[in-house]
């Protein structure tokens, strides 16, 4: 039995919305093993964004645990949840959120730079990531001068640079065609091979199929299997 | 992440963004180059008024005599030179009269004075001789030219024993002083100088309204104002009806000028600063609600809010001492090409230079403050959200 990397109990959060108390989040229990592939999927306003906030740490839950690779992360500070999702998270987005005036070797050194590895290192490690990806060459190209397809797997490298604990996938392929699509998913798909631990967020159930797990939520609440 | 790295980013986004850098900057480049400019401007200016009333003479003391109803006269002036401290003293009687030679004419200032004139003033003669004692017994008819005004009349004939007019009267030219250089708007070149009493007649006075005295040292300034004062009080029994003043009082009067001046270009020019530190501000809020998606891309990745901070700070800084250095560079080119365009003296301090740059620096990081504490305040998923 591989360990788990995510254990959350419990897990609530809430907003007020136009005066209404709307549920995001409705008391969630997940578990997540180590080299797991798995897909949460979901309707919009199903919660699932909120969902991938507090796993990626960006968000906070109001109340319940969390605790990802070890370390309880539900109570951290701003301060201390940047350096977990520095450390031990790797985002993919849907639309790639690469910084356009840098070079694609510049976005993916980036979680490096935070991280204060020196320049020399820093660089290697860049490159190998890109090269992991397939875009050695594209290395001094900016955003603007890539495909989609290819800005993705920029992203994709930069996720990988800071070697964390789970890559985390949102929506990955919502902005691709079919054919990168594939492509993209084939490349998460290898990278879980290498022992990689994945979370997708997805409503498209083509996608959420290549995970070995699926699960899904509706209405804040989480069930195992694709019943949508 | 380190200072160097951040330096760098800033930098590249200063080049992204080139037009708006520079019209960022302009508010810092003028208020530096202003201030570098006309302070050097104004302690030129003041060097050289320094410089002019030095060439006078540390030892010499001028005496002015408001009151017109008691005069005073040579006698009076020889009681001054018995007085303890005072080498010599010469009278002074100042007046601007027309002199012809020929076909040429020209007004210049004309002093009557006496043979010690020439040592108080420090001035030589070039040709010939000055006014003799001898010259203001009998009123003769003789004049001392100044260089340019030699230079006028007779071009380049020397005019010794030559006749020149005076209002219409025919006065002989005895000798020509050397050069001696202007001093605060009046140039001792461009005058004549005749004996006290042939000047009383052109002049059409009496008595004496103001007069130079040496005292025989520099220490001995004090000793010899304070006689005179004593002297003149036995004549005057109000001491607003003259004033004794020293070169070290005119200097002073001149520099409390010039300070105020200094002061008040410095002020302005602070406050452009001020102004462009406001630019700088104003640029940085919008660059940090333009960049809010950069911000939160960042913030996912793993900065930390003192890392936004700092690259904002850093960034605003940047672009103020760019500001700063071009401003010092602008400065230095106005002021030289004033020096060269003016004739004008010139005064660079390093100091200035300095406070004025850092200065600058400093609005930079203080109008860099706020903007770079809200960037570093938005929430990631928020920031993320934003397109």
């Amino acid at each position: 039995m591989t360990e788990a990397i995510i254990t959350m109990k419990a897990v609530e959060k809430t907003y007020q919305l136009g005066g209404q108390v709307v549920h995001a989040l409705n008391r969630i229990h997940l578990t997540i093993e180590e080299g797991a592939f798995v897909s949460i999927v979901g309707p919009s306003g199903s919660g699932k964004s909120t969902l991938m906030n507090i796993i990626g740490c960006l968000d906070k839950p109001d109340s319940g645990s969390y605790v990802l690779g070890g370390s309880a992360v539900d109570r951290l500070k701003d301060h201390d949840l940047a350096e977990i999702r520095n450390q031990k998270i790797g985002f993919i987005f849907q639309n790639f959120n690469l910084l356009g005036k840098m070079t694609a070797l510049e976005n993916v050194e980036l979680p490096l730079i935070y991280r204060g590895v020196k320049t020399k290192e820093r660089k290697a490690r860049a490159r190998e990531c890109l090269e992991a990806v397939g875009l050695k060459e594209r290395a001094a190209h900016r955003p603007n001068q890539l495909s989609g397809g290819q800005q993705q797997r920029v992203a994709i490298a930069r996720a990988l640079a800071g070697q964390p604990q789970i890559l985390l996938a949102d929506e990955p392929t919502g902005a691709l065609d079919s054919k990168t699509s594939d492509d993209i998913m084939a490349l998460l798909t290898a990278l879980n091979h290498q022992g990689r631990t994945i979370v997708l967020i997805t409503h498209d159930l083509e996608v959420a199929r290549k995970a070995t797990r699926t699960v899904s939520i509706r209405d804040g609440k989480l069930q195992e299997g694709e019943h949508i | 992440m380190n200072v160097f790295t951040s330096i760098k980013m800033a930098v590249r986004n200063i080049q992204g963004n080139k037009l708006r850098s520079f019209l960022t900057m302009l508010g810092i480049i003028i208020g530096v180059g202003s201030v570098i400019a006309l302070l050097a401007i104004g302690q030129g200016s003041s060097k050289s008024v320094a410089d002019s009333v030095n060439s006078l003479g540390t030892n010499l003391i001028t005496v002015n005599i408001t009151n017109t109803d008691t005069h005073f006269t040579m006698d009076q002036l020889k009681q001054v030179k018995q007085a303890t401290g005072v080498k010599h003293v010469a009278p002074v009687l100042s007046g601007r009269n027309t002199f012809q030679k020929g076909s040429t004419s020209t007004t210049a200032s004309v002093t009557g004075t006496t043979s010690s004139y020439l040592s108080i003033r420090q001035m030589t003669v070039k040709e010939g001789r000055f006014i003799s004692s001898l010259d203001e017994k009998f009123r003769q008819k003789v004049v001392v030219l100044g260089s340019d005004l030699a230079t006028t009349l007779f071009e380049n004939q020397s005019p010794i024993d030559k006749y020149v007019r005076i209002d219409g009267a025919n006065y002989l030219v005895v000798g020509v002083l050397n050069s001696k250089g202007g001093s605060m708007g009046t140039s001792s070149d461009d005058a004549a100088f005749l004996p006290y009493s042939t000047a009383q007649r052109l002049q059409q006075t009496t008595y004496i309204t103001q007069f130079y005295a040496q005292a025989e040292n520099q220490q001995s300034v004090n000793l010899a104002m304070a006689a005179i004062s004593r002297v003149m009080s036995e004549t005057y029994s109000d001491s607003d009806d003259y004033s004794v003043v020293n070169q070290q009082d005119v200097m002073e009067a001149m520099r409390a000028v010039t300070d105020s001046m200094t002061m008040l270009l410095t002020g302005i020019a602070g406050i452009s600063l001020l102004v462009g530190g406001i630019g700088i501000m104003n640029i940085m809020l919008v660059s940090v609600t333009e960049r809010t998606r950069e911000i939160g891309i960042r913030k996912a990745i793993g900065a930390k809010r003192r890392d936004i901070m700092l690259q904002f700070l850093i960034e605003s800084a940047v672009l103020s001492m760019l500001g700063g250095l071009c401003g010092a560079a602008i400065g230095v080119l106005t002021a030289k090409v004033y020096e060269l365009t003016a004739g004008a003296t010139i005064v660079f301090s390093l100091p200035i230079m300095t406070a004025a740059f850092l200065f600058s620096a400093i609005v930079g990081i203080i109008f860099g403050v706020f903007p770079a504490y809200k960037a570093s305040k938005l929430k990631p998923i928020d920031a993320l959200r934003t397109e």
